[in-house]
């Protein structure tokens, strides 16, 4: 997650020594550093995603439902990308939401103060394992593993695997920002829910739960993010065949492969496929761009109930 | 827990007689029988002792005020009656709690009953985020209830002295109530379930001087049917609400113990220790 900027504000006449005013440069200088890319970013997707616009007309990018890049006859109809994204997506959230969530109810009111601080660091490290590390993962582990239970007509890559190994990836995101949630809930009211003779399950479930949905709902809506916006593993898992289909066993391109695909290649700068990319690549990022703005609002809304 | 046999320990029945020269006076008539009793009971957090040897007895259908200075153990001890100190990691009692006969503390104890029976009113008003109904109905619906929950959350507002204030607004929020409509819906929330001790830390702490009467009356009126310990800091609530009261403060090492218990009358006319007459009469504390 990057972007994270940080403000510093002045709050006396008396932070006028060297050393700080040093300090606040270099915070607001990283803080524009933050703010010039994220705009350059934006203007280069758009400006190149307009190029192609001119081309391909908007209708048949946004209601086209077949995507043919590479092969003629051409068609940029973006639906079976989106769809494959969103698939992907919905599997990895049915794995990761009742886990992460039942991992996070654990560790903030069962688990010992001790377990928690061994706990919650390895969360963090899994979230740090580069995510192309989940690709071969999902390729050399679950695919073989649905292959030899389940699945034995499974090919090598599915969007089963990809959903799987994007599930397990944003576990961590999603069990820790739930945590911070049933953490945020007032101690009073855990306390009014025990002297009421509720057991531990029950304050779980009719008190801290209710309490902390909107938090729990800003931590699905990121972790969904984060995963319509994965790349590696799911280049790795998914394979790059696009079509549009909901069958999960099927091999299907996302938007991020369509772009890694792209741009990993020899495809020329003036080409349409090229210019492409930056349709898709636009599109992506509106999708994550609101998904994290109505997580953001969330929180801020949870933060607001109390006090 | 299912005993309610009256107490028959013999050390635990002299609490309230003996001692005539020290820290604990007779409690007068009502501590023959009394719901709650406390024999050197000491608390700890961690190594740090928060309350020394205090031995209590807790009269049935009376208020009995705690008070003394601020940190002296009173919100500990009052924790420990009903155990929600248990949630403290590092925690640890020594001594006997008897509630009605039956130690709180063994290992037979069943503290989910313990804690239907013994309610709890916090300092600060806590009500769910959930309507004002469900507020009243969550300890019912804890007990499974499926009937008669609407006649029981009526009677338990009324009860508490906020039926008229809300009867036309059940399905709103909790929360939207103001801060001593709160208080009482706590307190309807806690006699929903019908227990039998009512512990309240600081009830009043938060509230208005309107709001702080509303409540003592109220308290007034529950005695009948239950039995109040009440820490308060305020010493003319004690006064004005209370039938007993009980004085700690602090020794040297920090721990809580008791100076002086007894009739609240007495405790603020004729208080037998200096420290309490100090403390009564606002010099200390
Ligand atoms: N959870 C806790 N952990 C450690 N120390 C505590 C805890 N709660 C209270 N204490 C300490 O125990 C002492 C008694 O606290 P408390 O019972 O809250 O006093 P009172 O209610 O009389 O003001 C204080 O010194 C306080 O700092
Ligand atoms: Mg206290």
């Amino acid at each position: 997650m990057a972007g994270v900027s940080t403000v510093h504000r002045p709050d006396s006449a008396a932070t006028t020594r060297r050393g700080e005013g040093l300090i606040e440069f270099l915070l607001r200088a990283s803080a524009a550093v933050g703010i010039v890319t994220t705009v350059g970013i934006i203007t280069v997707l758009v400006v190149e995603a307009l190029f192609f616009f001119v081309e391909v007309p908007p209708v048949d990018f946004f209601t086209g439902t077949r995507w043919s890049a590479s092969i003629l006859p051409y068609a940029f109809g973006v639906i079976p990308l989106v769809t494959s994204t969103l698939l992907i997506a919905f599997i990895a959230l049915v794995l990761a939401v009742p886990l992460g969530v039942l991992a996070a109810v654990w560790m903030s009111e069962f688990a010992s103060q001790r377990v928690r601080l061994i706990i919650k660091p390895i969360l963090e490290i899994l979230a740090g394992i580069p995510t192309i590390v989940y690709g071969f993962f999902a390729i050399t582990v679950i695919t073989p593993l649905l292959k030899a239970t389940i699945l034995p007509d499974l090919g090598t890559f599915s969007a089963l695997s990809a959903g799987i190994v994007v599930g397990i990836l944003v576990l961590p995101l999603v069990a820790s920002l739930t945590e911070d949630a049933l953490r945020a809930v007032p101690r009073g009211l855990r306390e009014g829910s025990y002297a009421l003779g509720a057991t531990r399950w029950e304050t779980v479930r009719r008190v801290l739960l209710p309490a902390a949905l909107s938090g729990i709902a800003a931590a699905v809506i990121l972790a969904m993010s984060r995963a319509v916006g994965e790349t590696m593993a799911v280049v790795l898992a998914a394979g790059t065949n696009p079509q549009l289909t909901l069958n999960p066993t099927e091999s299907v391109q996302t938007m991020t492969a369509f772009i890694v695909q792209i741009s990993l290649g020899d495809t020329p700068t003036e080409s349409i496929q090229f210019k492409a990319l930056f349709a898709v690549g636009a599109t992506l990022f509106a999708i994550t761009f609101t998904l994290n703005l109505i997580s953001a609002w969330l929180v801020a809304r949870y933060r607001n109930v109390y006090e | 827990m299912n005993e309610r046999e009256p107490v028959t320990k013999p050390s635990v029945s002299q609490i309230g007689a003996s001692a005539p020269s020290g820290a604990t006076e007779a409690t007068s008539a009502s501590s023959k029988n009394p719901a709650l009793l406390l024999e050197n009971v000491s608390c700890w957090y961690g190594g740090f002792r928060a309350v020394r040897e205090v031995s209590l007895a807790i009269p049935r259908n009376k208020v009995t005020a705690l008070i003394g200075p601020s940190g002296c153990g009173k919100s500990t001890l009052l924790r420990s009656i009903n155990r929600m100190n248990d949630l403290v990691p590092g925690f640890r009692m020594e001594g006997e709690i008897a509630f009605e006969g039956t130690s709180v503390h063994a290992r037979a104890t069943d503290v989910i009953d313990l804690r239907r029976r013994v309610g709890m009113v916090f300092q600060k008003p806590n009500p769910f985020p959930k309507s004002i109904f469900e507020n009243v109905a969550f300890g019912l619906r804890l007990l499974g209830e499926t009937t008669g929950i609407d006649a029981l959350v009526e009677e338990s507002l009324r009860a508490a002295a906020l039926w008229d204030e809300v009867k036309d607004k059940l399905d709103q929020p909790g929360l939207s109530l103001s801060g001593g409509q709160q208080q009482r819906l706590c307190i309807a929330r806690a006699i929903a379930i019908r227990p039998e001790v009512i512990l309240m830390d600081e009830p009043c702490s938060a509230l208005d001087p309107k709001s702080t009467l509303q409540i003592e009356e109220l308290m007034r009126k529950l005695i009948r049917d239950y039995t109040i310990v009440i820490v308060t800091h305020n010493m003319q609530q004690a006064a004005r609400a209370s039938d007993y009261t009980v004085f700690l403060t602090m020794g040297d090492d920090r721990a809580g113990y008791v100076v002086e218990q007894g009739e609240t009358g007495k405790i603020f006319t004729a208080p037998q220790q200096q420290l309490t007459a100090d403390y009564v009469s606002g010099r200390f504390g």
